[in-house]
């Protein structure tokens, strides 16, 4: 799915590169110094290139091969996980995780997309995107967590919904709004982070909140910019225009009014430092459930309702 | 009955399903439905609200509700001259016609799709309508009865058409939570947001014989799995046969169909 080494990075890595070789040769006068140039070098070339990315750049940073995934997440900012497993009617989707975990000594479920590693563990995933019985689990979760009063964290990272034969048998057309309709009024508060590629429907079936959430260099978008390339230009290789036309960067999506707050993210993005980024999104939930915690549950769902009621723009005359 | 869009103007009409040269009078007499081989036609918004109301009489609502360009989104064209053009060419209204009369001398809303409007693609004039549609059933009391037709969400308004899924939605989990009856008639095809949400929650979904009716489109699915997709794969029956659809009812027949099902949630 994603190439080894973006165009666009390329500059980092060959400093980088350098960077390491250094470190790894015997200490002197010379190579400390040289060692201390290249690490800022690497620092402002960093900067630079991520100064001014283009939509279609932060695109690839969202999918980035060695961004940390959902139970990178969870591991990274939780304690005592505990995962459930299956929709109790036809099987387990890999394609997302949940269950429930300590966030700072606090009791939360969780659930997310989750992409494999490996080659072997991407197929098992899935590539991330959910068949019906990962959203009828997540829900599942979600009702747990609602008996048992545990807030909700939702960690969102995925190219779409399946388009296969399976999950349209299955009915994930009827999965996903069931979620969009339950979540609306789960009696508990639901924080949402989208951490990667917030990709459509399948996206949004883990996405109603109280507070949403981006990562800096993550998107979320009705459809791929590859897909709509295909679709309004007739040419896939269009995407970096659509990428720029649909409007995907958190940014963006801060200035439509469809998410609270954008996440920063350590310098090249999350990959380049996981441990930095998990404490900025511990923080940032955190914050976001202590406010939540302060509503009775009417308010909650009432302010759920009126955050959605006023998404979207139109001209009344 | 007006004259449906993908019907040529004139006096004969070609079925595009069995081919046959039909009297354009005669398809239009029997609710669009060719009387040689079933096939059901398009109909346009308006041609429901006259199907369904009672002596087809209904005011029609929220009409002064027009896309805006929230992105500036420009492809090959401009979205908002795309929208000009077919406001220009079918009036006001969006690809959703909302509509309040009676049926069965009870008071209900009906919110009917038009394909012939960008494809019934939903934006956030589809969202609005469809949202003040379910607000107007809370406020009131009333049956609600939409009847889809899309190829899903509209893309020149990026996110935000997304998000109409989610803001109808919400308003559908109210109406169950007040006890009123949703009604989903699914028509040819129904594809993609709609789907993933109002289509699919009705208390009752119908759907007409044939429809197209899923979330991916076949098209993508078959470039995903690299395979050929089953004979009436995505279809009414297929879909009855799956457990999601209540009933798979000819056109004939839906007006009787919506009229025992609300029926059945009549307060007694
Ligand atoms: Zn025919």
């Amino acid at each position: 799915m994603a190439t080894p080494t973006l165009p666009f990075l390329q500059p980092i890595e060959e400093v980088r590169e350098r960077l390491l070789k250094l470190q790894s040769e015997p200490s002197s006068l010379e190579r400390d110094d040289a060692l201390a140039v290249t690490k800022r070098e690497l620092e402002e070339t960093i900067e630079s290139v991520f100064s001014d990315l283009t939509p279609w750049q932060r695109c690839q940073v969202a999918r980035h091969p060695e961004r940390p995934y959902t139970l990178d997440y969870i591991n990274g900012t939780m304690t005592g996980f505990v995962e459930l497993h299956g929709d109790r009617s036809f099987a387990d989707d890999p394609a997302i995780v949940a269950g429930f975990a300590q966030l700072e000594g606090d009791p939360v479920a969780v659930i997310g997309h989750q992409k494999g590693r490996s080659t072997s563990e991407k197929v098992r995933r899935n590539f991330g995107m959910p068949r019906p019985e990962g959203y009828r689990k997540a829900l599942r979760v979600m009702r747990l967590a609602a008996r048992f009063g545990r807030p909700v964290v939702t960690f969102i990272d995925t190219p779409g919904a399946y388009p296969g034969i399976d999950a349209e048998e299955r009915g994930q057309a009827e999965a996903i709004a069931t979620n969009l309709l339950e979540m609306a009024r789960l009696p508990v508060p639901i924080v949402v982070v989208v951490t990667g590629e917030g990709g459509s429907g399948g996206a949004l079936a883990l996405g109603i909140g109280d507070r949403i959430m981006m990562l800096e260099h993550s998107i979320y978008s009705v459809i791929s910019p590859e897909g709509c390339a295909a679709i309004l230009w007739k040419d896939q290789a269009r995407a970096q225009d659509a990428a720029s036309a649909l409007k995907i960067t958190a940014p963006d999506l801060k200035q439509l009014g469809v998410i609270d707050e954008v996440i920063p993210e350590p310098l090249g993005g999350a990959h380049m430092d996981p441990p930095t980024m998990c404490r900025s999104i511990s923080a940032a939930v955190r914050r976001a459930l202590k406010e939540l915690r302060r509503s009775k549950t009417d308010a909650l769902l009432q302010r759920r309702y009126r955050k959605f009621r006023t998404m979207g723009r139109f001209l009344e005359r | 009955m007006k004259n449906p869009v993908n019907m040529p103007r004139g006096l004969w009409v070609k079925c595009e399903s069995c081919k046959e040269i039909l009297y354009h009078k005669e398809v239009r007499d029997n609710l669009l439905v060719c009387p040689r081989c079933q096939h059901h036609f398009r109909m346009t918004a308006e041609e429901r609200f006259d199907m369904l109301f009672d002596g087809g009489k209904h005011k029609l609502l929220f009409q002064k509700v027009r896309s805006a360009d929230p992105l500036g989104f420009v492809d090959t064209k401009s979205y908002r001259e795309r929208v000009t053009a077919y406001t220009r060419r079918l009036g006001p209204g969006d690809a959703l016609l909302v509509a309040r009369g009676e049926i069965a001398r009870r008071p209900a809303i009906v919110a009917a799709m038009q394909y012939r409007f960008m494809g019934g693609s939903m934006g956030s004039v589809v969202g609005e309508k469809m949202t003040r549609a379910i607000e107007l059933c809370l406020s009131r009391r009333l049956a609600l009865i939409s009847v889809a037709c899309s190829g899903g969400a509209r893309m020149q308004e990026g996110v935000l058409s997304l998000m109409q899924m989610a803001k109808i939605s919400a308003g559908l989990a109210r109406m169950r939570d007040r006890g009123l009856p949703y009604i989903s008639i699914l028509s040819d095809p129904t594809t993609g947001g709609v789907t993933a949400s109002f289509a699919m929650l009705g208390d009752v979904n119908i759907a007409e014989p044939g429809a197209l009716i899923g979330f991916a489109g076949p098209r993508v699915i078959e470039q995903t799995i690299r395979q050929k997709l089953p004979e009436g794969f995505q279809r009414s029956e297929f879909l009855l046969e799956h457990g999601m659809l209540d009933m798979v009812v000819p056109r004939g027949e839906l007006l009787d169909a919506v009229v025992r099902c609300l029926n059945c949630f009549q307060p007694s």
